[in-house]
């Protein structure tokens, strides 16, 4: 059977590249970085070009500026509890409506420690309200945290704008940037962000690798206590084989970048054109232009999202949807309601992402093969209209 | 190719040839159970002869645990008769259907419920006459 992987936000497979740059810190160059003799310094010398090429792909001013984590979760894990868990007088947190579940469950865990969490909303498309926002922030406000693309429906925020709010009101400013680097420019001082989340499979490195890059100056708590790697802010070895991998993915994501999204916006709006086109009562989320180059996100009235992907599934593609039925809280999509759809609208919702082995004949058999599949579900609702034929 | 999903292979089956899907225009009685907002919603039609089940359909919107359900339950209750369908538990369709994700078990399981209500439907009506 043909397979179509349309699943790039979930997982990425690792480029061949990067793969081969990491083989030989598996067998052979396999010192403590943290280790004096030559097989550490081997290890060292490694280990700070990864980082180079990290803080590069960043537009970092130092390559110091860049802690290396076991992924995303734990990089906004330090970032929220390293700010927030250090502050004794200031107990506010400002996140959008539409952050990750890594900030929003760190959120969460503040909330019960007595901290205030201010959520700013999003308009249709999932934009920040910038004017909401200016009006959060306050003397009390320890830390703003604002994504910078959505992971779900491809929105690209107005960071920069974010960037200059929280400069002007002196508050530390976390931005995860997980769904969009590599994709789209991050520039991190342009942007004026003190702290941002990456991951490295996101730009198709290995998985279990992440970074935080935190401007000159910021203070910060560890969540890890132990032998002092990365500055003494993230102690425990380094995973170096993970790690250089991640560097070759962030010197490659940024080379290639302008050539990668060309190729998949040129996927993307026949994908999502051809849907509308095809399908009735189906809808685009997120905005028409300012998305991830990657995302495509419909939704389909009167069906639910789960049996769109199983459905999908059969014939061979893989997806994703904001239905409860595929999350294991049973909640619909957080995001999906912040941008103003029902719950009903947003468990029909069906997200693919795109990614640089996919061609021209994977949209072809999408669109081939969805609208039998949305006809047929309807066909089952007792929401749907019945058809007249 | 790939290994085993969430759901068992009668599931799967079920969810994609569903048995007596479709509206029942001349219904005995109707069942409407669930709520779209939760993103599961189901209705059951039945025809009553003689007491029993002549026929029972179903229409449904779910995931693909509320579609196997529904067509699970109506296999299980035609010809049966109104006592009979009325002791369908929840853990019967879905040990019929060789199990559930013990987190579809309430939530997407409520074919019984469906049809249940809509014996309920049916005797109320014909009490009513």
């Amino acid at each position: 059977m043909k397979t179509v992987y349309l699943d790039f936000a979930g997982a990425t497979p690792v480029d061949p590249r990067v793969r081969d740059g990491m083989e030989p810190f598996y067998s052979e160059i396999y010192g403590n970085p943290s280790s004096m003799h030559s097989f550490g310094r081997e290890a060292a010398e490694a280990l700070e070009s990864a980082r180079e090429k990290v803080a590069g792909l960043l537009s970092a001013p130092k390559s110091k500026n860049i802690v290396f984590t076991s992924g995303a979760t734990e990089a906004t894990n330090l970032a929220i509890k390293g700010i927030a868990g250090r502050s004794s007088n200031k107990k506010e947190i400002i996140i959008s409506a539409i952050e990750h579940i890594s900030v929003t469950n760190v959120c969460r865990y503040f909330q019960k420690q007595g901290f205030t969490i201010k959520t700013v909303g999003v308009d249709e498309y999932g934009f920040i309200d910038l004017e909401e926002l200016k009006k959060a922030v306050s003397k009390e406000t320890a830390l703003v945290s604002v994504m910078y693309a959505n992971n779900e429906i491809g929105t690209i925020q107005p960071v920069r704008e974010v960037g200059a709010i929280t400069e002007d009101a002196g508050v530390p400013f976390h931005c995860d940037a997980t769904a969009a680097v590599g994709k789209i420019p991050v520039n991190v001082v342009g942007d004026k962000i003190d702290m941002l989340t990456i991951s490295s499979n996101d730009m198709y490195g290995p998985k279990g690798v992440g970074a935080l890059y935190m401007r000159d100056g910021l203070r910060t708590e560890p969540l890890l206590h132990g032998g002092g790697q990365e500055r003494g802010i993230r102690s425990g070895t380094q995973n170096l084989p993970g790690i250089a991998g991640m560097g070759t993915a962030a010197e490659l994501a940024e080379k290639e970048m302008e050539k990668r999204a060309a190729h998949l916006i040129s996927l993307r709006d026949p994908l999502i054109k051809g849907i509308l086109d095809s399908v009735p009562e189906s809808y685009l989320n997120g905005h028409p232009k300012k998305r991830l180059p990657n995302n495509a996100h419909i939704r389909f009235s009167y069906i639910e999202g789960e049996s769109i992907i199983l459905s999908l599934d059969m014939i061979g593609v893989a997806a994703a949807s904001g239905s409860a039925c595929t999350s294991k809280t049973l909640e619909a999509s957080k995001c999906l309601t912040a941008i103003g759809l029902s719950h009903e609208e947003a468990h029909g919702s069906l997200q693919m992402t795109l990614g640089p082995s996919n061609a021209m004949e994977d949209v072809k058999y999408v669109l081939d093969n969805l609208p039998a599949i949305i006809k047929r579900l309807r066909a089952m609702s007792p929401l749907a209209p019945r058809e007249e034929n | 190719m790939a290994g085993k999903g969430p759901y068992s292979e009668k599931v799967m089956d079920h969810f994609q040839n569903p048995r007596n899907m479709g509206e029942m225009p001349d219904a005995d009685g109707t069942g409407r159970v669930g709520n779209p907002t939760c993103g599961d919603l189901m209705e059951v039609y039945i025809k009553v002869n003689e007491g029993k089940l002549e026929d029972v359909k179903f229409k449904t919107f779910g995931c693909g645990a509320a579609i196997a359900t529904s067509s699970m339950v109506t296999e299980m209750a035609k010809g049966l008769t109104l006592e009979e369908a009325l002791k369908i538990t929840k853990q019967d369709v879905a040990d019929e259907l060789g199990g559930l994700p013990p987190i579809k078990m309430h939530c997407s399981n409520l074919a019984s419920d469906a049809l249940h209500a809509a014996i309920k439907d049916y005797m109320e009506k014909k009490g009513g006459k």
